[in-house]
């Protein structure tokens, strides 16, 4: 029983990364009505970008989130004008098709800049404090772990705070609701989509260092990643923060879960099966309105 | 192939030459290294061919090819080193893939938008990991099946295979049923309106792509020595198919076969000068013609006939 529970409690404390990489994706979607799947990749960036700053200037895994998010805002910010602004242009169906395939291209573009500059190795961020474990009525909570789950949380409510209290959020979730009444009552639509692309991209980033901390970072993890954030997406639906961050635990509890009770291999199926479970019985997300 | 325009008519024409000349070849060459260049360009067309068909004559984008490729691969594998006869195993690679697609299809192409790109990255990704982990070890053939290991039988599976990816494509592009691929392409709701069935006209396309896919697969266990079992399921093949039918002409059915040829030839050079880059350069490349030549080498040549011709006077 008790190792039962344990699995909850990892399930739980890395739901909240699959939320976070998740809420960026969402948040792309939900607004540019475009599918970036290059989002695991960014992520991955954003692991390498503390991985160096932690090897080359010994800085705090936590501290280099400083760095991580304007960085990965700025690339946003670029892969925005440089490429996603012709799709967003587009009507719906191409941009879906098209942000896609350029998406596709992209990461594996990623992928292989990853492996020319850190080699295709696991690389990983060891602290002093990575070892740290607290314990708490026999279920053991490490430090680290605990850690990466309050920022995800903190940077959700970040977002939720800035898309619903701010005039430029504000401005982001009227162009979600409908991007030609937003454009008629006087909303920049591409400095909207810029920021939107930008503020995904820098979740990815936050997500890809809280990844670094408690798991590796390699050239390979950005599929993976991209996948479990679309999982949530699609589980959570679009429009809310607070729930994308929701299915992101559930996500992570059903696999750990899954893991205990039918083995371990199996575990990503379950995904697979959730995934295809909410398109057919309710494609608009759990959460959705 | 007498009813059809003669643009098609010449394509077929040129088709079949080029079929008779590739039969010969074995006849003529006995270089190792040839064959197996061609063995990988036929199923590469195979492979590209079979994405087009879903891809671009139906319109669905599916990010999971691999996924059907390698459940081909794996079934035919499996049941080919438990003595089946190498037919019987390719073709139940083959419907294994088709009853992978339906599964998908089924509940995905009810929805629209990004739901069917989404259900077969997932899939393919997810097939590969569990494969991954429950089969982590290299498949290699058992040594009396290498005793009797020579390319030639190789070689002419997986020249049909092309020949036959290039047909059903073709059939597809030009029969009546190309109208409904070409009204649900372009407008899903008008289509509907005017009575061609988007469920019924998605899941044929998914049926023939993903049958052939799965037929590609199985040529391609076949042919391997050995390779890991997770690796058919590499979204590196998604990739392939989809940068060598954008390159060729995504919709047409000549545009797959140059795509795979020019991308077979380049990669040969390439992967010997720029191991470390040349994935790099495909990306960027898939994105620059995605972007400024939707309509891939076929559309540029074209373009160039038509500059060549003098125009008639208005």
């Amino acid at each position: 029983m008790i190792s039962f529970l344990q699995q909850v409690v990892f399930g739980v404390l890395v739901g909240g990364l699959y939320g976070l990489a998740a809420a960026g994706l969402s948040l792309v979607f939900g607004v540019l009505k475009i599918l970036n799947v290059a989002h695991g990749e960014l992520l991955m960036l954003g692991g390498y970008t503390t991985f160096w700053f932690f090897t080359l200037a010994g800085l705090d895994p936590f501290l280099s989130l400083l760095i991580t998010w304007p960085l990965l805002f700025a690339l946003g910010v670029l892969l925005y004008g440089g490429l996603f602004r012709f799709v967003a242009a587009a009507d719906e169906e191409t941009r879906i098709k098209n942000s896609v395939l350029i998406g596709f291209g992209l990461s594996l573009a990623l992928h292989n800049v990853a492996i020319l500059l850190w080699t295709a190795d696991e690389r990983g961020v060891t602290t002093d404090y990575s070892g740290t474990v607290w314990r708490l009525g026999g279920l053991a909570f490490p430090l680290t772990r605990v850690a990466t789950l309050v920022f995800a949380g903190l940077m959700i409510l970040g977002l939720h705070w800035f898309l619903t209290r701010t005039y430029a959020g504000k401005a982001i979730r009227a162009t979600a609701a409908d991007w030609e009444a937003g454009a008629l009552v006087g909303i920049n639509l591409n400095r909207t989509y810029r920021t939107a692309f930008a503020l995904g991209s820098a979740a990815a980033g936050v997500a890809g260092t809280l990844v670094s901390v408690v798991y590796a970072v390699s050239p390979n993890i950005g599929l993976e990643w991209t996948l479990k954030a679309l999982i949530v997406v699609v589980l959570a639906g679009l429009g809310s923060m607070p729930g994308t961050f929701a299915g992101g635990l559930i996500l992570g509890v059903t696999e750990s879960a899954s893991s205990i009770l039918i083995g371990a291999p199996y575990k990503e199926v379950v995904g697979l099966f959730l995934f295809l479970a909410v398109l057919l019985w309710r494609p608009q997300g759990l959460f959705a309105r | 192939m007498m009813g059809l325009p003669r643009g098609p008519r010449r394509m077929g024409l040129a088709g079949v030459v080029a079929l008779v000349a590739f039969a010969a070849a074995p006849l003529v060459t006995t270089r190792g290294d040839l064959l197996n260049t061609l063995v990988v360009l036929f199923i590469s067309v195979a492979l590209a061919q079979s994405w087009n068909v879903l891809g671009g004559l139906a319109g669905q984008v599916n990010l999971g090819h691999a996924a059907f490729f390698g459940a081909g691969a794996l079934t035919a594998r499996l049941l080919w080193f438990a003595q089946m006869p190498i037919a019987l195993a390719v073709a139940a690679g083959s419907l294994a893939a088709i009853a992978l697609g339906l599964v998908i299809g089924l509940p995905a192409f009810r929805l629209r938008g990004a739901y069917f790109a989404i259900g077969t990255l997932g899939l393919a990704e997810i097939l590969r990991i569990t494969v991954g982990n429950i089969l982590p070890v290299i498949s290699a053939l058992p040594a009396e099946y290498v005793r009797h290991y020579s390319i030639v039988p190789r070689y002419f599976v997986a020249l049909g295979l092309a020949a036959l990816s290039v047909v059903v494509a073709a059939v597809l592009a030009y029969s009546k049923v190309s109208y409904g691929f070409g009204a649900i392409r372009e407008d899903e709701d008008a289509a509907a309106a005017s009575g061609v069935g988007p469920l019924a006209h998605k899941l044929l396309a998914m049926a023939a792509s993903t049958g052939l896919a799965g037929l590609a697969g199985g040529v391609f266990a076949y042919y391997h020595a050995s390779y890991y079992y997770a690796h058919p399921f590499s979204p590196l093949w998604t990739f392939d198919a989809l940068l060598m039918t954008f390159i060729g002409g995504v919709g047409t059915v000549a545009g797959p076969v140059l795509g795979a040829a020019f991308y077979v030839l380049l990669k040969e050079v390439l992967v010997v000068r720029l191991v470390e880059t040349h994935l790099l350069i495909f990306g960027a490349l898939f994105v620059l013609v995605v972007l400024t030549l939707p309509g891939g080498l076929l559309e540029a040549l074209h373009k160039l006939a038509r500059l060549r011709k003098p125009r008639p006077a208005a």
